[in-house]
């Protein structure tokens, strides 16, 4: 059996006295997409950040194509992360640059392609996400939530990363937009055959662009299967979670009124 | 007790912040030397620290010439005995020396060193400096080197301008106000003027724009919490880089004029 592509093993965080990650352990195979779901504040976005090495983890290992990445920094980090691609939760573009420059950042800056060769590229990767030519000379910051993040998505492509990471794609925007990112979410790692791994607490996301389901709760992953078989899970944390309820085993830190 | 473990944590974290200064200096003058050189964007910061700040510098040293020589004068009147020459002295080396660099150098941490700390700051909180990360970019060759490097490069010739426009200042108040010999007052100016006085003034503009750029750009790099936070990285610059840049005028002064 080959290395899985990501592989957490026991990773622990915490903040001051706050144990935000418990003990994480997830393997993420070449290809496949899974997705993270959880509560708000959960950890997922911390998760993200340690296998991108934006956040050191207290304990625990973190391998890529089984090479571990905990506390590489420099060039060896920099040649790790032109592997992966990131749409941040909130988009995260460079807004002293115009949308195509955002969309060919990693070739230009990561790669050390020219402007002009660039161009052409983030040209085809706005219009790949759906975004019309001239959108190209204006600032992300004119832009709207939804059009932000297909230019994070366009950014994140551009490189083509062997593996792709969004951190809740959906969140903000409405329901027929976030459909249309999940449709381009499962189109680009289809095409590109990146794996992905996607952190949303939107059900309906995950069932869309996933095959696999992990579930982060109190620091650790309490269930993870195929996507069908979420329904079926016997497990009372993903019961309460997927089916939205307020009363279940999930505590919530906030004061009932 | 309490007294001493109060002074003690004060210290502790006081040579904790001196510990992270320096590392982040370390890293950002290692990233200045070593390429690639994103050669672009130190020719726009050049352009955003040094050609916009141009109108303010020859505003500030143009006034602070022409106060000099006025008040020089007041002075002189009641025991004057050569006050012209004297004047002429005074203004050029005054402005050369001393109040040339140190006036622009605030200037400058006012106006580009807050807005350095405040947009890389923005870039923080936004995590647009995460986002160049995952980018495989380093932030300190991306945004840190392009602007220390353009901030040393550019202080010396706004600074050299500043002092041109200082005397000049000095000469309108002499000629014009103090009726002085306008010939005299230019040869006095030419001859009482040592390479040594423009060197110290071209040092401290080297050092000030490292200081102001390399404190915006730590502030801004270090803050968290979101607008607020932001704010609070400009104020630090602005507060941290001009004491640091009254205590190194002083001590470079005290290095090359010091007995
Ligand atoms: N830099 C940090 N310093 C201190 N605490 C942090 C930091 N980053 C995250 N945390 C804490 O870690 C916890 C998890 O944060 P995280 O951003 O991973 O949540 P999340 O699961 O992504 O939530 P959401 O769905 O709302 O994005 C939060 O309680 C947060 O307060
Ligand atoms: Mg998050």
């Amino acid at each position: 059996m080959t290395a899985p592509k990501i592989r957490l093993q026991g990773v622990r965080k915490k903040f001051g006295a706050k144990v935000v990650l418990d003990g994480v352990d997830l393997d993420v195979m070449a290809g496949e997409s899974v997705v993270i779901i959880g509560g708000s504040g959960s950890g997922k976005s911390v998760t993200l950040k340690c296998i991108l090495g934006l956040m050191t983890p207290d304990a625990g290992e973190i391998a890529i194509d089984g090479e571990p990445v905990i506390g590489v920094g420099g060039r060896e980090r920099e040649r790790i992360n032109a592997k992966i691609g990131m749409l941040f939760q909130s988009a995260a573009l460079f807004d002293s640059l115009t949308v195509w420059e955002n969309a060919a950042f990693g070739l230009i800056a990561g790669k050390g392609m020219s402007r002009r060769e660039a161009r052409p590229v983030a040209m085809e990767m706005l219009a790949r996400v759906g975004l019309d030519a001239k959108f190209a000379m204006m600032s992300p910051a004119d832009l709207s939530g939804g059009m932000r993040k297909r230019v994070g998505l366009a950014r994140a492509i551009a490189i083509e990363p062997e593996i792709l990471f969004f951190d809740e794609p959906t969140t903000g925007i409405d329901p027929i937009m976030g459909d249309i990112i999940n449709e381009l979410i499962v189109k680009c790692t289809e095409e590109t055959g990146a794996t992905a791994l996607t952190i949303t607490h939107d059900m309906a996301s995950a069932r869309k662009i996933s095959d696999r389901i992990a579930m982060l709760y109190k620091g650790k992953i309490v269930w993870a299967g195929p996507t069908g078989e979420i329904d079926r899970a016997d497990n009372g944390i993903v019961q309460q979670f997927i089916n939205g309820r307020a009363e279940g085993p999930i505590e919530i830190d906030v004061r009932r009124l | 007790m309490t007294a001493v473990q109060t002074i003690g944590r004060v210290f502790l974290a006081f040579l904790e912040l001196v510990g992270q200064v320096t590392m982040f200096t370390l890293v950002a003058v290692s990233h200045c030397l070593r390429p690639p050189f994103y050669f672009r964007l130190i020719g726009r910061q050049m352009m955003e620290i040094g050609y916009y700040s141009l109108p303010v510098i020859a505003l500030t040293t143009l006034f602070a010439g022409m106060v000099l020589a006025l008040q020089s004068y007041t002075g002189f009147q009641r025991n004057s005995v050569g006050a012209e020459s004297a004047i002429a002295e005074i203004v050029v080396l005054s402005i050369t020396r001393e109040l040339g660099p140190v006036l622009a150098g605030l200037m400058v941490a006012a106006r580009v060193g807050s807005s350095i700390a405040a947009e890389i700051g923005t870039m923080r909180v936004t995590e647009q400096i995460d986002a160049l990360v995952t980018l495989s970019t380093n932030p300190f060759k991306f945004l840190v080197a392009p602007r220390v490097i353009a901030g040393v490069a550019t202080l010396p010739l706004l600074i050299v301008i500043g002092d041109i426009i200082g005397v000049f200042g000095g000469y309108i108040v002499s000629i014009y106000r103090l009726g002085f010999n306008p010939t005299l007052y230019l040869k006095t100016s030419w001859d009482k003027l040592f390479a040594e006085d423009v060197i110290t003034g071209l040092v401290k503009a080297a050092v000030f724009g490292f200081i102001i750029t390399l404190m915006g750009c730590y502030q801004g790099y270090n803050s968290r919490g979101g607008a607020q936070g932001v704010g609070a990285a400009t104020i630090n610059s602005v507060v941290s880089s001009s004491i640091l840049i009254l205590i190194l005028n002083y001590l470079i002064s005290a290095m090359f004029f010091g007995t």
